[in-house]
């Protein structure tokens, strides 16, 4: 049987905005098609190797955040610097997106060091949080894909030698101005999306799932899934939106 | 100067302009008027509370948490209304600055405003309503992370809170949960302060919750130890590294024996002797809520017997544990508004042994977060292997089905009924007459729902009742 290995970093200090949802969708949409998810939790003062498919960091509170951004480059940016080179999936959602960037800013000008796997840098503004439901029109392996999810940050994100994730269609994106959301390169992915992310973007979940089957040495294609509930969710999440504001 | 001498003018003008306007917002219909005076006379007079609560010589409490502020207000009113005095309070939940300001201009015409207030306050108002008020008896009872795209993170009404209880004067007695590490801190440096829990093993679970954000140590940031977790994140806790712990309650639950979904019995050890009382509100969650209520009472001057037994003849506040009678069957109202409280009504419904009926609504309205990720930091699985039937409805049915489906409910039993209405009729069709109907709505879908109830003649309006 196949078996996609993920590594969940700091879930108990980065996992306030549902991310727990992004993992489950993972594993049930492998076990539908006969295969399973095994999941290591790596927290503060773990060390981690780079033979997962799939490394996974989500979001945190501001205090948690920081003991995080001083204990990822001791104990596990190499490792995940490694694994990304070879094609392991990293998907870095709210706070984990900042922190696989170089770094964080804060109002006071405290700085918070990220791990730049991805070449954005973000500030912390003292306008309003960026706040509501976000709908992008998103390019992953060249084929479109119009993703949903809500976005709530204080930082705005600008992108240095990286391109967004996508096109911003509602919402505010990665600083409300640039409309871009997000930032990739090869199967690293950092995005303010969380609602969570994957249940109601089933083709991003299958994409996700596809490279990391692709990294443990399965190509075969994923069989389709009955997608009705998503699709219908899918289709709601934008409808709200498009309503609000 | 002028600034002072204008706002007692412009404050006694601005009462009877927002008394019209709850009048005719009643006349049209436009539901009980609860805030909308309060509004109007926040915007001719932004210190009305101040003003208006400062003829309240018989004490003045105000009761803030994440989750059980109206039942614990609806008992302790009870408690405080048993010598047949009467209390100016907002028992229908409007509870920001301007629904306090609203119960404090009610009151019948000719009739002297009774003297003492209690009030349910929501968590990001509370600091400024204290400030106006100056309460007698502050009640903390707990904070859990609760829709972050309105109050922000945990840390951040926490913090909030801390300054508030910095800047209160020295005679507000503080009545605090000694089981939450993040309420208990802010007794530090106080004196006058009541400390409550529940100290009975049997209720305790095995492990912290997933949607817990209080778990590391207020002094020192090293993780909490538990002899025993109560709920979510509260229980007897104590820092391993620099020996912060839980501060002995003086108001105690010693015992309590839950009733399956009915109700419960409580022991309580105070200061001033043993109390017991039999509920009907079931769950941990109001044994907590009831200990608060007595803590309160007792700050008062309620003797604990008589607290007790009032609170004993207090039914359950609108949609939280509520009974009502429908086509034949009992339809049992649990709302379920963030993960902890979603967690608890899990929790209280594995009381019931027999395969549940379960009604899920999830609204994504301002009151309810218009972020419903939330779902997903609840632990509905241990509810999995006792669902007969599921029906999903609301705004955003389809995300409350997908979570139960990736859960590992099979899809094809989970049902979805969009409209509110019908979803009622579809999920009480299939309910046995013995067996109950228990729907576990967001805020605004448990007022959509109870207003359904209402048309059809089975239940009373929420300020009617409340």
């Amino acid at each position: 049987m196949s078996t996609v290995r993920l590594c969940h970093l700091y879930p108990a200090e980065m996992s306030i905005y549902a991310d727990r949802g992004n993992i489950a969708v993972l594993r049930r949409r492998l076990e539908w098609r006969g295969m399973t998810l095994e999941v290591t939790g790596a927290g503060l003062g773990e060390p981690i190797d780079d033979t997962f498919d799939v490394y996974y960091l989500g979001g945190g509170q501001d205090r948690d955040q920081e003991v995080v951004a001083a204990d990822l480059g001791p104990t596990k940016a190499d490792a995940l610097r490694s694994a990304t080179d070879d094609g392991a999936v990293f998907l870095a959602v709210c706070g984990g997106y900042q922190l696989a960037g170089h770094g964080y800013t804060g109002v006071d000008g405290s700085r918070m060091p990220g791990i730049g796997l991805l070449d954005v840098d973000t500030v912390a503004s003292t306008g309003p949080r960026l706040i509501g439901d976000v709908i992008i029109d998103a390019e992953l392996d060249g084929v479109h894909r119009r993703l949903v999810g809500f976005e709530n940050h204080a930082g705005r994100t600008s992108l240095g030698d990286v391109r967004p994730l996508g096109r911003v269609v509602h919402g505010h994106g990665n600083d409300g101005a640039s409309g871009g959301e997000g930032a990739t390169r090869d199967h690293i992915i950092g995005t303010y999306l969380h609602g969570p992310l994957l249940p109601k973007n089933p083709a991003l979940a299958d994409a996700v799932l596809g490279w990391a089957l692709g990294h443990a040495g399965h190509d075969a294609a994923l069989e389709p899934l009955d997608d009705a509930l998503e699709t219908r969710a899918h289709a709601v999440a934008a409808s709200r939106a498009g309503v609000r504001r | 100067m002028q600034r002072i001498a204008l706002d007692p003018m412009r404050h006694a003008l601005a009462v009877p302009i927002a008394r019209a306007a709850g009048t005719l917002s009643r006349r049209l219909g436009r539901g009980g008027g609860t805030a909308l005076p309060g509004k109007v006379v926040l915007r001719l007079s932004p210190r009305a509370v101040e003003h208006l609560g400062a003829g309240l010589r018989g004490g003045t409490v105000c009761v803030s948490a994440t989750n059980g502020k109206t039942t614990t207000c609806r008992l302790l009113a009870a408690a405080l209304t048993c010598d047949g005095s009467a209390l100016v309070a907002n028992p229908a939940g409007a509870n920001l600055m301007s629904g306090v300001a609203a119960a404090l201009m009610a009151g019948r015409r000719g009739r002297p405003r009774p003297d003492r207030a209690l009030f349910e306050v929501d968590e990001a108002a509370l600091p400024e309503v204290v400030r106006q008020l100056r309460p007698h008896a502050l009640v903390l009872m707990n904070l859990f992370r609760d829709q972050l795209d309105r109050y922000g993170e945990l840390e951040t009404v926490a913090a909030a809170w801390r300054r508030m209880v910095d800047d209160l004067p020295p005679q507000t007695t503080l009545v605090l949960n000694a089981d939450d590490p993040a309420v208990a801190d802010l007794g530090r440096r106080r004196s006058s302060v009541v400390y409550f829990g529940v100290d009975d093993p049997t209720v305790a679970t095995r492990e912290v919750s997933h949607a817990s954000d209080s778990t590391r140590c207020l002094v020192c940031a090293q993780p909490l130890e538990y002899a025993r977790v109560t709920l979510g994140h509260m229980g007897a806790w104590r820092c391993p590294s620099c020996g912060d712990a839980r501060p002995a309650p003086t108001v105690r639950a010693t015992r309590v024996s839950i009733d399956s979904t009915r109700g419960q019995s409580i022991e309580w050890a105070t200061p001033r002797g043993t109390a017991s009382a039999t509920l009907t509100l079931p769950g941990v969650h109001n044994a907590y809520n009831a200990t608060a209520a007595l803590a309160a009472a007792l700050t008062l001057g309620v003797a604990p017997a008589a607290a007790a037994t009032a609170m004993g003849r207090a039914g359950a506040a609108f949609g939280r544990g509520e009974r009502i009678r429908v086509h034949g069957r009992d339809l049992v109202m649990l709302l379920a508004k963030n993960p902890a409280g979603a967690n608890t009504t899990v929790r209280t419904l594995l009381g019931d042994r027999d395969p549940l009926h379960l009604l899920v609504a999830l609204n994504d309205r301002t009151a309810d977060g218009q972020d419903v990720s939330w779902i997903w930091d609840v632990d509905y699985e241990p509810l999995l292997d006792h669902i007969d039937v599921l029906t999903v409805t609301g705004d955003r049915a389809h995300d409350m089905a997908l979570r139960f489906v990736y859960a590992g409910l099979p899809r094809e039993r989970v049902r979805v009924v969009e409209n509110p209405s019908r979803a009622l009729d579809a999920a009480l069709a299939g309910v046995p007459d013995d067996r109950p109907l228990y729907v576990l709505p967001t805020y605004t879908a448990m007022l959509s729902l109870r207003a359904e109830l209402v048309r059809r003649g089975v239940a009373r309006e929420f300020w009617r009742d409340a």
